[in-house]
């Protein structure tokens, strides 16, 4: 019995990691050699693309939970502001919204000569989903692109402009 | 266009709401693949009944109770904030959804113009950067290419001017600091939308020091500069030292003397046969061998 137990809970946590694994979308990042004006340094090539990334896993977690407050971390101005405006349409309205991503294709295309701002873009491939009291209303597979500019704040880069829509 | 209807119609009981089915399955609707930001438009719907229209994406979300076979209007405060969004219409148990985008207005509103840095040095060859982003009136990045336009007035009357087209909503360029100190005005504009930042333009380095001797009371010689300037002619900031040196018999003494008033003065003692030098950072001044007169 305790055997069929362990054996139940390996398989759970099992699931959970392959569940985990496969719900990691497919990054592709264009080489930032050419990235003008400032050159960009290797860690800060890194940081800004984890730090992005991050801010897509923080904009699901936060529509999908209506709270405003996850922002904080990864956003800042405008991004921030709409953003939470858009918990706040959807705490009034009643509804919850997921987006998550299948792949992201981000090219950055400037760095500030003064080191202030970076803006990159994304062709990005995710699932949204608007559900009601855990019922679904609907789902897209949704393929665009989008603009962000990230700013340097204390401790990573937070996205200051977020916006989506094919140009 | 995804359509999403369950197999209610399987179950006899349930006669009467497939029925209600069938006609919201009929319900049709189609959104513009783009609108712009703060625009008025009306989309068409078929069918009958009510409905449930859901509009949701980053940027917003809204419910609008809707009549089967009727326009739904949205007005310039409905959709405002650019972006990809899913408009999802709810009849009965059915469910439509359809894909569009909001895009920037084409009007600017705003520029975000950062001006780096806001104290810098006469004469720096691209010393002074400026960066443009360009946004409409509801604060969305214009990303359609714009004309910029750069001046930079020093306090002096002259300007430079530089035009920038934008790429992805942003401009940028590298102008050099004027050859005179004192305030400038750092301006970008873009469809009579502007910006301005001021940028302190200060002396650069003492370009050459020239230093006079005098005797002074007490066995001792004075010292003083004449006006220490950089090399566009403006007077270096007072408070820059300036050191004073006297090499005598393998003694070398030193004096470090903040500039006041321009000039920097000091005594040391007199000996004859004593050479003194004057230098700031890395310029050297004049020498004098000390003859007693």
């Amino acid at each position: 019995m305790k055997i069929l137990a362990l054996l139940s809970l390996a398989g759970a946590v099992l699931a959970a990691v392959l569940l985990s694994a496969s719900a990691d979308p497919a990054v592709r990042v264009a080489p930032m050699d050419a990235v003008g004006p400032r050159s960009m340094e290797p860690q800060t090539q890194s940081s800004v693309i984890r730090d992005y990334l991050l801010a897509w896993q923080t904009l699901d977690s936060a529509l999908t939970q209506n709270r405003p407050e996850l922002l904080d971390a990864v956003f800042v101005g405008k991004a921030k502001e709409k953003l939470a405006e858009t918990i706040q349409e959807q705490q009034t309205i009643g509804i919850q919204s997921s987006y998550r991503p299948r792949s992201h294709d981000i090219k950055v295309v400037f760095y500030s000569p003064e080191g202030l701002s970076i803006q990159l873009l994304d062709e990005v491939d995710y699932d949204v989903s608007v559900s009601r009291n855990k019922q679904l209303l609907g789902s897209e597979h949704v393929r665009t692109r989008y603009v962000a500019v990230l700013s340097p704040a204390e401790t990573r880069w937070k996205v200051r402009v977020f916006q989506g829509g094919t140009p | 266009m995804k359509k999403r209807t369950p197999s209610l119609c399987a179950l006899p009981m349930l006669l009467a709401l497939c029925l209600t089915q069938l006609a919201a399955a009929q319900a049709e609707f189609r959104f513009p693949a783009t609108v712009e930001a703060g625009s008025e438009f009306s989309v068409a719907t078929s069918g009958s009944g009510e409905a449930s229209l859901y509009i949701v994406g980053p940027g917003e979300a809204l419910e609008r109770k809707v009549q089967l076979g009727e326009k739904i209007s949205f007005g310039a405060e409905d959709l405002h904030n650019a972006g990809h969004y899913v408009a999802i219409l709810i009849a009965g148990a059915s469910s439509r959804s359809v894909q569009f985008d909001v895009a920037a207005s084409s009007r600017p509103g705003a520029l975000g113009f950062l001006a780096k840095p806001s104290r810098l040095a006469v004469n720096r060859e691209n010393g002074i950067s400026g960066v443009v982003y360009i946004f409409d009136t509801f604060g969305n990045l214009e990303l359609s290419p714009r004309d910029v336009s750069f001046q930079l007035a020093d306090a002096i009357g002259g300007a430079q001017l530089r035009n920038a087209t934008s790429r992805e909503g942003v401009a940028f360029v590298q102008m050099n600091s004027a050859p005179k100190a004192g305030a400038a005005h750092f301006q970008a504009a873009v469809d009579g939308v502007h910006a301005t930042r001021v940028i302190e333009q200060v002396p650069g380095d003492p370009c050459s020091i020239r230093m006079t001797a005098r005797p002074a009371a007490g066995q001792r010689v004075r010292l003083q500069t004449d006006p220490v300037r950089d090399c566009g002619g403006n007077p270096v900031p007072d408070g820059t030292i300036v050191s004073f040196t006297e090499t005598y018999g393998g003694r070398v003494s030193t004096v470090d003397v903040p500039l006041k008033r321009g000039v920097a003065q000091t005594e040391l003692p007199a000996e004859n046969g004593a050479v003194i030098s004057a230098a700031a950072g890395v310029v050297l001044g004049n020498e004098i061998r000390w003859s007693g007169r």
